[in-house]
Formats: structure tokens, C-alpha cells, sequence
């Protein structure tokens, strides 16, 4: 998977969770101070995300993962 | 030499009755005591206001006013009911059991009585058990009760807890049927998590901590929200899948989605998960109600009854998870 199909999952998955439109969603933004994203809705993105790129993501980690970009990289290094 | 069994049968839901608790408690009456907001109440869980019992208003008061009108319902007279099942969590006696009052209390003069503990799964639980029951002639008819009292366990000052429970009860009449009104309730459990919905502390760690530091500390709800979220999203809708599988039936097929009403977040998490058609009607009674556990399926049942979503003949799938933590799911039709 390129970093582009990671990222347009990313969005999609974002999208149907947290109704954040797609071309808001750029690796530099913050889930909680610019997108908007509560922890329970990370919770459910982490998990659709475990799903779709058959990663693991463990509950210690989520508070590790601020922006788009850090969820797109813990993807890259973990898949 | 053989023994006798009855014959086999079927069951069916035949009546419906609830008991909404009467005192309303908008979001702005608890926040203090928790630094919170109305919008934050509203947007982490979807609850605008919770109903709670008044003083003088405890569980049997609530189980027998649901029972009564379910049986009104389904025009059975107490003395037909053969058991009587109360699930709950509230009930303040070890012994003896709340059904057996609730039983006294509304004439069910030949009925065995009996009370489950499953929390949030209780109502669903309590349905498997009545089938069963009706289903080897054990009775021909059974009153299942879901009933709570959580303002009475619940700590105002808990930020995770105090803005969530509620009162209230919700009963089915249940009795024999040629054809099965209640599709196989599917039902797990798993210990290992004990601790992601308790009720502490227990009476005997009370009693000790009175007679050792001479602190009192009254038993209330705690629960670690993310991780109970977690696994309702992660695993409920696997559960709901195999009890559509049971009953023969595809979410297509459905009419009604009645989970166990403990966050509207969760809610909409299964709905996505399950992709019912657009058609299905998605109870969301906990945005007047509260979490009511063992009642809020019923409760949320009798909800759509009212607004006029729910038809007799209508196939409703009903879920319960929680505390435990336990789950039980199953199809039944609307009587």
C-alpha cells in the first residue's frame, strides 16, 4: 500500500465515523483540535483501522496518535 | 425405565408494559458536581435528560406497575402466570429475591419466582430463559421483568458514571406459540473484565473498611467507559450476526433495532456495523431516558410502540451488553 492509499482510507474511514469531509482531512491536521474527533470516535477510527490495514493498534498507543500523519506512519512502520 | 417430559413448543411475546420513572433530571441539575457541560453530556453519549424514581418509589413499585400493565396488555390475568423473572441489579436485599414480591405484590399467586443478575444483557438473558421455560411446559406463561434503580447506586461526584444511569422498568408477558415468536437467544459472557462495570465496594470490603479505618464508603457504579465502548462496538455486532443467523433471518428482514440503550454512540456504531436498510427503525430512548440497564430495552421498545414506529407482527432484533461483562441477543416478533 502506497502512503496516498493510506491516506485516502484514512480519510474514508474518518469520513463515515466522525462525518469529517475528506479534503479536510491532510496529514499536518490534529484529530482533536482541528478535526473535531472525540476520543470515542478515535477509538472507533482506531479499530476500523486495525480492520482495514491489518494492523494492531493497542490502547496505549491511541494517545499517541494526534494527527493524520501519525496514524498514516504508525500504519507504514506497523503493517 | 423412561421418564415424561412435556411436550415441545414454541414461545411469543403476547404483552408489553413499562413503568417510566417520574422524576425528570435535565443534563444543567447534574453537572455541577462533575465540571461538565450539557453539550459534552449530549455529544459523548446523546442523553438530554435521565428519569429517575422519586424518594419512596423502589424497584417493586416500579417491576409491579411495568407487570401489571403487560399483562393488561396481553390480556392475561396474574394468577396465569406460571414464573416470574426479575432482572436487575438494584435490589438492596441479598434476600429474598425482588420477584417474589413483585409476585405478592400483583396477585401471581401460582407462580415460581425468581431473580436474575446480568446487568445491562439482563432483559435479553431473562427473555432467553422464558422461552426455554414456555418451550418444555415448565409454565405456559412467563412474566419477564427488567427493573433498575441506579440513581440509588450511582455517585454524583463520578465524571464517568453520574451523568449516565437511570430508573425506570419494562415487562413482557411471554406464553406459548405454534410458531416461534422469539427466534434462539445468543449469550456469552467474559469474567476476565469484571472490572469494566462494578458496583463498589462490596458489602464485606464495606463492613471491613467501617471496622478498620471507621470510613464509610456507599457502594456505586465505576466503569471504564473507553473500554467498555470499545468492546460493545467491537463485538456486539458479531453477536446481533449470529442472532439473525438463529432466527433464520438477515438485517434486510428486520423491522426494529432495540439494543440495550447505553450510549447513543454505541447505538449508531452497530447500526453502521450491521448496515441495516435505511427502512429500520433505531430505538434511541436513552436521549430522554437514560441508561436504565436491565430496562432500557423494553423501555425503548415501549417507546417506539408509542410513537407509532413499532406493528404488531413486526420482527424486532434486541440486544444486550454490559457490566459482567455479559451479552445476549436474540429476533422476536411484536405481539
Amino acid at each position: 500500500m502506497t502512503d496516498q492509499e493510506i491516506l485516502d482510507t484514512l480519510r474514508s474511514i474518518v469520513n463515515e465515523i466522525a462525518g469529517v469531509a475528506e479534503a479536510d482531512i491532510e496529514l499536518d491536521k490534529s484529530f482533536v483540535d482541528d478535526l473535531d474527533v472525540d476520543s470515542l470516535s478515535m477509538v472507533e477510527i482506531s479499530m476500523a483501522a486495525e480492520e482495514k490495514f491489518g494492523v494492531s493498534i493497542p490502547d496505549s498507543e491511541l494517545k499517541n496518535l494526534k494527527t493524520v500523519a501519525d496514524v498514516v506512519n504508525f500504519v507504514k512502520a506497523n503493517k | 425405565m423412561t421418564i415424561k417430559a412435556n411436550p415441545r413448543r414454541y414461545s411469543e411475546v403476547l404483552g408489553l408494559g413499562v413503568h417510566r420513572a417520574t422524576r425528570v433530571v435535565p443534563n444543567s441539575e447534574i453537572i455541577g458536581p462533575i465540571d461538565s457541560s450539557d453539550e459534552w453530556i449530549q455529544e459523548r453519549t446523546g442523553i438530554k435528560q435521565r428519569l429517575w424514581a422519586p424518594e419512596g418509589v423502589d424497584i417493586i413499585d416500579m417491576a409491579s406497575d411495568a407487570a401489571t400493565k403487560a399483562l393488561a396488555n396481553a390480556g392475561i390475568s396474574a394468577d396465569r402466570i406460571g414464573t416470574v423473572i426479575v432482572s436487575t441489579i438494584s435490589h438492596p436485599y441479598q434476600t429474598p429475591s425482588a420477584a417474589v414480591l413483585v409476585a405478592a405484590r400483583i396477585g401471581a399467586t401460582n407462580a415460581g419466582a425468581f431473580d436474575i443478575s446480568a446487568a445491562c444483557a439482563g432483559f435479553s438473558y431473562a427473555v432467553g430463559l422464558a422461552d426455554g421455560i414456555i418451550s418444555t411446559g415448565q409454565s405456559d406463561h412467563v412474566l419477564v421483568i427488567g427493573v433498575e434503580k441506579l440513581s440509588s447506586w450511582t455517585d454524583p461526584t463520578d465524571r464517568g458514571t453520574a451523568f449516565i444511569f437511570a430508573d425506570g422498568a419494562g415487562a413482557f408477558v411471554m406464553g406459548p406459540a405454534a410458531e416461534p415468536g422469539v427466534g434462539p437467544t445468543v449469550w456469552g459472557a467474559d469474567g476476565t473484565e469484571f472490572n469494566a462495570i462494578v458496583v463498589e465496594p462490596n458489602w464485606l470490603d464495606l463492613r471491613k473498611q467501617l471496622q478498620e479505618t471507621g470510613e464509610f464508603r456507599w457502594p456505586t457504579l465505576h466503569m471504564e467507559g473507553q473500554k467498555v465502548f470499545k468492546w460493545a462496538v467491537g463485538s456486539m455486532v458479531d453477536v446481533c450476526h449470529q442472532a439473525l443467523r438463529a432466527a433464520g433471518v438477515t438485517p434486510d428482514d428486520i423491522q426494529l433495532f432495540v439494543p440495550h440503550q447505553a450510549n447513543n454512540r454505541i447505538t449508531d456504531a452497530l447500526v453502521r456495523g450491521l448496515k441495516f436498510p435505511e427502512t429500520v427503525i433505531v430505538a434511541r430512548d436513552i436521549v430522554m431516558t437514560g441508561n436504565t440497564s436491565a430496562a432500557s430495552i423494553p423501555l425503548a421498545l415501549d417507546g417506539l410502540v408509542t410513537d407509532g414506529l413499532a406493528k404488531t407482527g413486526d420482527l424486532a432484533l434486541m440486544v444486550g451488553f454490559g457490566a459482567g461483562l455479559a451479552y445476549a441477543a436474540q429476533v422476536v416478533r411484536i405481539p
